[in-house]
């Protein structure tokens, strides 16, 4: 058994206080670009999963991602309610088991917050917190257990620093699966949908930023050399991006202040598998590259008249997919341990591009089937009357501004 | 004979609007911040990814009772300072009004409109 470290253990509880801030930055992320008759609720959207998958992690969640390996597939119900989980470390670990415990909880929190934008303004609530305690349970947490728990994607040899197949290309397809099976808004593309609150979402993005150093750097699990690289890694990606992405929006008319706080939300989400595997050169062509691949992805998804509201594809399916991709290409072995193709090592990019294949394909899949199911027992979408009035007054009976 | 006029104007015109009118002694009035749209449809706003057109754009609508006899000045006051000769300069309607009390005093029509330093006052001291 190894000993505790002050040091790590003190990081990695930092860490978690800025991974859970980034579920409430998200709603208002989110929040500011819905109208305003359904602020309260995409807030809550988000808001509320902090209450779901704070409960569901300790009674089955985390012992399904991370209990004894079955089969390569599922953890086991070692710890179920967190039994056995106590304030010694794991073999290997210099930090409390649950402190870890604790730090991927706030991933399984803001995994499925994320999915929210693809159906924000007319989702029934109660089947919303159906789909999101089955998601979790799932697709979320066997993902992680795949990659991170011992499962057969880590055995694999992918690489995924911080989340970028278990949060970003999950919640991302998922979003795309949903929105295609609930459709769009009332009024949808033809009348305005015009964001009610853009300071709103700067002022998330912002709090995101802030946040994800602790979800990049944190995920080293230690204070070293290696959290230090994710952290710079981390900004760079995200200040490359917003520059990248204010160019591509000044381009066409203006530099959108809208666009530059997407752009910077991109390029975090890039660099979040690569975080602890590149140098920071490689992190900064991530994120730019990253800025080029969702601003399109939008227009795509814009022309094909999709109402995936928020762009939840566009930005976490797609920039996650491109990450993911790319540290397959940038890893450095000077830095985490591993090299990618451009360090030689080619047969890195296939792993990558099969851990990337399989994970679309499982969430977009149980997704989809997931959402029809509970489209035929409990309903998908509020009634018209509801969806018109706005879901703060016809879901929770509040009004955001008096 | 009691008029209103009902003007909608740009918003960063209102400043402009009040102090001429002030000049030439109309002080009383409310504004009301409404949104609307004329024939132009609106004006394009950059989005996320390329730029959406949004058609109710937001004006101000200035109310004024006012004796027919002050009507012309007050009007062309606005016409001065609210006019950029841009699309979106907005408009000013009339309409008679059949009668005005003022709650204080009880006084009615004309009585009811009148303040010290308004515009009839003005009017005839630039006479003397």
């Amino acid at each position: 058994m190894t000993n505790i470290n002050a040091g790590d253990t003190a990081w990695i509880l930092t860490s978690t206080a800025l991974v859970l801030m980034m579920t409430p930055a998200l709603a208002f992320f989110y929040g500011g670009m819905v109208r305003k008759k359904n602020i309260l609720s995409t807030l809550n959207l988000s808001f509320i999963m902090m209450g779901l998958i704070g409960v569901q992690w300790v009674l089955f969640g985390y012992t399904l991602s991370f209990g004894k390996d079955v089969g390569s597939f599922i953890g086991d119900l070692s710890f179920l309610g967190f039994q056995g989980v106590t304030g010694a470390p794991n073999e290997g670990s210099t930090i409390p088991h649950l402190a870890f415990a604790a730090f991927q909880a706030t991933f399984a929190i803001i995994t499925p917050a994320l999915i929210t934008g693809a159906f924000v303004e007319r989702v029934k609530f109660s089947t919303f917190l159906v789909f999101s305690l089955l998601w979790a349970t799932i697709v979320y947490d066997p993902l992680c257990h795949w990659v991170w728990g011992g499962g057969w994607m880590g055995a694999m040899g992918a690489l995924d620093f911080a989340g970028g197949t278990v949060v970003h290309i999950a919640a991302g397809f998922s979003a795309l699966a949903f929105a295609l099976a609930i459709g769009p808004r009332r009024g949808f593309p033809k009348a305005p949908m015009e964001p009610h609150n853009i300071p709103f979402t700067v002022l998330g993005a912002g709090l995101l930023w802030v946040g994800w150093f602790g979800f990049n750097a944190g995920s080293a699990l230690a204070a070293n050399g290696q959290a230090a690289y994710a952290l710079v890694n981390t900004n760079t990606a995200a200040a490359a991006a917003a520059l990248v992405w204010m160019l591509l929006a000044w381009r066409d008319g203006h530099p959108s202040v809208l666009g530059i706080a997407t752009g910077a939300v991109v390029g975090l989400v890039a660099v979040t598998p690569a975080a602890g595997f590149v140098t920071p050169m490689g992190a900064m062509a991530i994120g730019a590259l990253a800025a080029p691949i969702s601003f399109y992805a939008i227009r795509f998804r814009q022309k094909r008249n999709l109402d995936e509201s928020l762009d939840v594809w566009a930005c976490h399916g797609m920039a996650g997919t491109w990450g993911a991709i790319a540290t397959g290409l940038f890893a450095a072995k000077d830095v985490g341990g591993t090299d990618g193709l451009f360090y030689g090592n080619a047969a890195q990019l296939g792993i990558q591009a099969i851990s990337v294949a399989v994970t679309i394909a499982f969430v977009f899949v149980v997704t989809f089937v997931l959402v029809k199911v509970l489209d035929a027992v409990m309903g998908l979408r509020v009634s018209r009357p509801k969806e018109e009035v706005g879901l703060d007054l016809s879901e929770h009976g509040e009004r955001a501004y008096s | 004979m009691l008029k209103k006029i009902e003007a909608i104007i740009r918003e960063d015109k209102l400043n402009d609007v009040k102090e001429a009118l002030a000049e030439i002694g109309i002080m009383g009035m409310n504004v009301v911040e409404i949104r609307g749209r004329g024939r132009q449809g609106g004006i394009t706003l950059a989005g996320r990814s390329g730029s959406y057109q949004v058609d109710m754009l937001p004006k101000i609508q200035i109310n004024i009772i006012l004796s027919d006899h002050n009507l012309d000045d007050t009007v062309n006051a606005i016409l001065k300072a609210g006019r950029t000769g841009d699309a979106g300069d907005g408009l000013i309607f009339v309409y008679p009004v059949d009668e005005v009390v003022r709650i204080r005093t009880g006084e009615r029509g004309h009585e009811a409109v009148m303040y010290p330093g308004d515009i009839d006052e003005k009017k005839s001291k630039k006479k003397d």
